[in-house]
């Protein structure tokens, strides 16, 4: 019930619109393309799945979403802004305030606990949620002031999904956020993503290989070789909790 | 506290091994800094209010006898403050308690009033009183050396008289705040003592009423001594002066100045080595980290922490370590600059000397640390900005290996499968390990350096005493005798074998260059007192010309076949050309030499000696110790023994402080570089060796791997660090060349040895604190986590 009023309300704005976006890597001789003219709108508050074989460019074309990375040609728009017009400190400005972002391998910093991990983030966000609360929300409040190398893989991905949600992101981009958790422990992680997506309107952007976890999104973008191969569109999205693999 | 600082801190605890390592090495450089620079402030400082307060003189002059209204002439020179004329006499001294004659300088003093210049400082007693012929005041360092206490009794030969003289006051001087006997090496506080008595007392002695044979004086500011000098030479020439010279050449402010341009020397060489290897361990230490906080850097970026942010991370670390070792070098400083004033506390008798840690120095060492730190992990620092944050998120590509000039040369396959392991790494780092080598070698160049002091101080002695000085002693006569004399100091007990010569106070010139010095005159066989060349052969003057050490020659930009002008400073005074015919290496003064006829016939004089040197049988001493104290004529008395032991205890005392500095810091050099040099190798490799491990390699064989490189490393660092070392050496040896002495350049093999055995030591001790580390390599965990 919940789940068809949201999709019938969801606001037709355009969160990203990218713009014939190309990035070549200049390698030793032989030039890699890794984008070859893609052009992408992604809407407020939906939840994309990105699928495709290695290679296909979907990295790299998070990390273009993202900031961490510029197009060789195209544009990319966030809103009215153009991301491709923006130089090294407004675009670290541009992460800080409007993504968060969720990696396969947790990426936590060892030397800090689970508490301070996510106070990492709410200490340069403008509008965050308190770590514990953070924390709370993907399940970890008994388990705040252990060490990464105290926590499990699942417990350690939460953390990493609590850091990049507390600060309220516009965005939410994740890369394989399963790829190195097992199956019950995975879904757990997407119901933390889908959970954000739900409670504070957060779009999500979600890299897999898993085409099962499509399923839970409103629109699965597949990649080949560099180029968007297909978009479909789940006109039922399925809960995480109902997806298996 | 944020986030990002805990990390700061829990990430500088991780490696808090590496960075005491780091730290102290800094802490070297600082130390060094702040002890050599408050010390030479301390000793400055101290000498200024010491001559301030007790009125040093500017210029001091030696005349046979002058009258008073000379003194008054030379009061009216422009540019002259203050005179006094005094009475200045070297005398034999007779203490009880010692069985050979020590010798004496007595130096008049009005009785019961204040000397215009050069007062004394009266420790124990009193000031003389008139009417009290007989009383004298002894400088602290002659009472010390004999236990003497106010009241004791000493006899000393006045003008052919023996007199007893009571001790009244123990007294301190600014004019020998480093008394140092004529002739002597080193000062020997036992064997010369300076004795001040009433002025009334010393002219009836020596027949100087109304007339004097010393003066000092000093100057207004802004006037040159030069000039002055030129004036009262010509004043007193007619009384037999025998050349003023200004505080450069005071012997004792001398060796002081020439202490504190030693210290400064210290503080310009040895601080930036320690600093510029501390530099390179931070790149390499920093360089490692950033390495391996890849995806770490990347994630920061990612969310949103700005290039200042990410950057000052990593300069904070260094910037906190910098700030302990700097912490470490200033308490380190203080304590060494308390241990230095300690030891010069012995050898210069000032009535305080009070060590100050300098607050410039402690602000000059902090700069100087923060700017080499930083300029050390500036590369690195830059490196981890530009990491671009989607680049840190992918894992570095494993390390490329390529085919090194070991698999040119067709090398590798007589190699094991373990050396190419470490060859490999070697050649895929050149860099880190040509700066591992580098700072390896300095730290075998620092110990050589250090180890050289001993050697150029026993070389010293070695040419001093057992080359060239070989006399048991040196007697010096009251006048100058006839060579008849010669036949009495033979006839003394004891003598075995008298060699005489004859000394001239003179002044060379060569151009515009003019040196004060001494002409020896030496007999033809030289058995005793030789001279003696760079290769170790004997020296003879020849009939005609003359012998300049090698320091007067330069001084006086004097080559063989140059002709210089001698102007003899007694006799007849007579100015003469000479040509040099040789230029000697000597290691302490200025000299220069002439056969004993010629210099006579330079004079213008007969057959005349003015001392000899004299081989003795021991079992003879006590009796011709006995006969020389009853011998009036006497006026000096050098015994090599005395000088011998006196010149071992400096060396004792004075260079092993110091060096036992230098030994600790270069070790602690060898340490740091070592350690982190393989814990970063251990860093890098782990996963390589943990797969090592897993595949069923011994700890022993993973270990030999770490060990290999280091033990390379170390083999290639040593022989570079010896050349080093010896350059460091003659670096020393350039700074330390004064008119006073100048060192030999002479590094014992043994120094080499011991310096190559520390090094190892510090190796081995420094693989083994990394080798544990093997031990408890995770195996599991380091092949789960993603490199």
């Amino acid at each position: 019930m919940e789940e068809d009023r949201r999709i019938a309300a969801a606001p037709r704005v355009p969160v990203f619109r990218t713009v014939n976006l190309t990035k070549v890597y200049h390698g030793d001789g032989n030039d890699v393309w890794a984008l070859r003219g893609v052009d992408l709108a992604l809407e407020e508050g939906e939840t994309v799945v990105l699928l495709g074989p290695s290679g296909s460019g979907k990295s790299t074309f998070l990390n273009i979403l993202g900031g961490l990375d510029q197009p060789s040609s195209g544009q990319v728009f966030f809103r009215q802004q153009e991301l491709t017009a923006l130089d090294d400190n407004a675009l670290t400005r541009y992460r800080r305030d409007h993504i968060g972002f969720i990696f396969q391998f947790y990426n936590l910093i060892p030397s800090l606990t689970a508490r301070e991990n996510v106070a990492l983030v709410t200490e340069i966000a403008a509008n965050p949620i308190a770590p514990e609360d953070a924390l709370a929300l993907v399940g970890l409040e008994a388990r705040m002031d252990h060490f990464p190398s105290q926590l499990s893989g699942g417990e350690q991905q939460r953390v990493a999904v609590a850091r990049s949600v507390a600060k309220r992101p516009d965005v939410l981009l994740c890369d394989e956020p399963t790829g190195a958790l097992d199956s019950a422990t995975g879904i757990g992680v997407l119901e933390a993503i889908e959970g954000v997506n739900r409670e504070l309107g957060t779009t999500a952007v979600i890299i897999t290989h898993n085409a099962g976890i499509a399923a839970m999104a409103d629109r699965v973008i597949a990649f080949a070789d560099g180029r968007i191969a297909s978009i479909s569109v789940n006109k039922e999205r399925l809960p995480a909790s109902a997806i298996s693999w | 506290m944020t986030a990002l600082n805990k990390k700061l801190f829990r990430d500088l605890w991780h490696i808090r091994g590496q960075a005491l390592a780091i730290a102290v090495v800094i802490a070297g450089g600082i130390a060094t800094l702040v002890m050599a620079l408050s010390a030479v402030e301390s000793l400055q400082e101290t000498r200024r209010a010491f001559n301030e307060q007790y009125r040093f003189a500017d210029i001091f002059a030696h005349a046979k006898r002058a009258p008073e209204w000379a003194a008054r002439e030379i009061g009216a020179i422009p540019g002259v403050l203050r005179v006094e004329s005094r009475i200045v006499q070297d005398i034999i001294i007779d203490v009880a308690e010692m069985g050979e004659p020590a010798r004496g300088r007595v130096v008049s003093r009005e009785a019961g009033g204040q000397s215009r210049l050069n007062d004394i400082v009266i420790r124990r007693g009193r000031d003389l009183r008139r009417a009290h012929p007989d009383e004298v005041l002894v400088n602290e360092a002659f009472a010390e050396a004999h236990g003497l206490q106010l009241g004791d009794v000493i006899h000393g030969n006045f003008n052919q008289r023996r007199r007893a003289l009571k001790v009244v006051g123990v007294v301190l001087s600014p004019e020998y705040v480093y008394a140092i006997g004529p002739g002597d090496v080193v000062p020997d506080s036992r064997h010369f003592g300076v004795l001040w008595m009433g002025r009334e007392a010393l002219e009836a002695a020596y027949d100087l009423k109304g007339a004097f044979n010393d003066l000092t004086l000093t100057l207004a500011h802004s006037v040159a001594p030069a000039q002055v000098i030129d004036q009262v030479d010509r004043l007193l020439a007619p009384y037999g002066g025998i050349g003023a010279y200004g505080r450069a050449d005071q012997l004792s402010d001398a060796f002081v100045t020439s202490e504190m341009e030693q210290l400064e020397h210290i503080a310009v060489v040895i601080p930036p080595v320690f600093l510029v290897i501390a530099a390179f361990l931070f790149n390499v230490v920093i360089a490692r980290i950033i390495q391996a906080d890849r995806e770490q850097i990347g994630l920061l970026k990612a969310f949103g922490y700005s290039n200042m942010a990410v950057g000052g991370l990593y300069l904070k670390q260094v910037l906190l370590i910098t700030a302990l070792g700097i912490l470490i070098g200033w308490l380190l400083g203080a304590w060494m600059g308390h241990a230095v004033t300690g030891i010069y506390r012995d050898f210069f008798r000032f009535p305080f000397l009070h060590f100050q840690v300098n607050p410039g120095a402690l602000a000059i060492s902090a700069c100087v640390g923060i700017f080499s730190a930083v300029t050390g992990t500036l590369s690195a620092v830059r490196r981890a900005v530009a990491i671009a944050p989607a680049v840190a998120m992918t894992p570095p590509a494993p390390s490329a290996y390529r085919a090194s000039i070991m698999e040119y040369l067709g090398l590798a396959r007589f190699l094991s499968q373990t050396a190419r392991m470490i060859l490999r790494y070697i050649f895929r780092w050149p860099l880190r390990a040509i700066l591992t080598v580098t700072g390896i070698a300095f730290s075998v160049a620092i110990l050589v350096m250090s180890l050289f002091f001993f050697d150029a101080a026993n070389r010293m002695m070695e040419v001093h005493f057992f080359e060239t000085e070989r006399q048991d002693m040196s007697l010096t006569f009251v006048d100058i005798r006839t060579n008849a004399a010669r036949s009495n100091v033979g006839a003394l007990p004891g003598v075995l074998m008298v060699e005489t010569y004859r000394t001239v106070p003179a002044k060379m010139r060569l151009g515009h260059r003019e040196e004060r010095v001494a002409i020896s005159g030496l007999d033809g066989h030289m058995q005793l007192s030789r001279l003696v060349d760079v290769n170790g052969r004997v020296v003879k003057p020849p009939p005609e010309g003359i012998i300049l050490s090698d320091k007067l020659a330069q001084l006086l930009a004097a080559r063989v076949g140059d002709l210089v002008t001698v102007s003899a400073l007694e006799g007849r005074r007579l100015v003469r050309q000479v040509p040099v015919v040789r230029i000697i290496r000597q290691y302490i003064g200025l000299a220069a030499y002439m056969d004993r006829r010629a210099l006579n016939r330079l004079m213008g004089e007969g057959d005349i000696i003015s001392g000899a040197h004299v081989l003795s049988d021991s079992r003879a001493e006590p009796a011709l110790y006995a006969a020389l104290k009853d011998t009036p004529a006497l006026l000096g008395l050098a015994v090599r023994s005395a000088a011998l032991e006196t010149f071992s205890e400096m060396i004792r005392q004075h260079l092993h402080t110091m060096i036992f500095f230098y030994l600790a810091f270069a070790s602690l050099i060898a340490v740091g570089v070592i350690y982190n040099s393989a814990r970063i190798s251990l860093s890098e490799r782990a996963r390589e060796l943990a797969s090592l491990r897993v595949l069923g390699f011994t700890r022993r064989e993973v270990g030999t791997i770490l060990a290999g490189e280091l033990a390379i490393l170390t083999l290639v660092a040593l022989p570079l660090g010896c050349m080093a070392g010896y350059g460091l050496a003659s670096l020393m040896v350039n700074l330390f060349d004064t008119k006073l002495y100048r060192l030999p350049l002479y590094v014992a093999d043994s120094t080499y040895g011991y310096a190559v055995l520390m090094v190892i030591t510090a190796t081995i001790g420094s693989a083994w604190l990394v080798l544990r580390r093997v031990a408890s390599l995770d195996l599991i965990a380091v092949m789960k986590t993603r490199e």
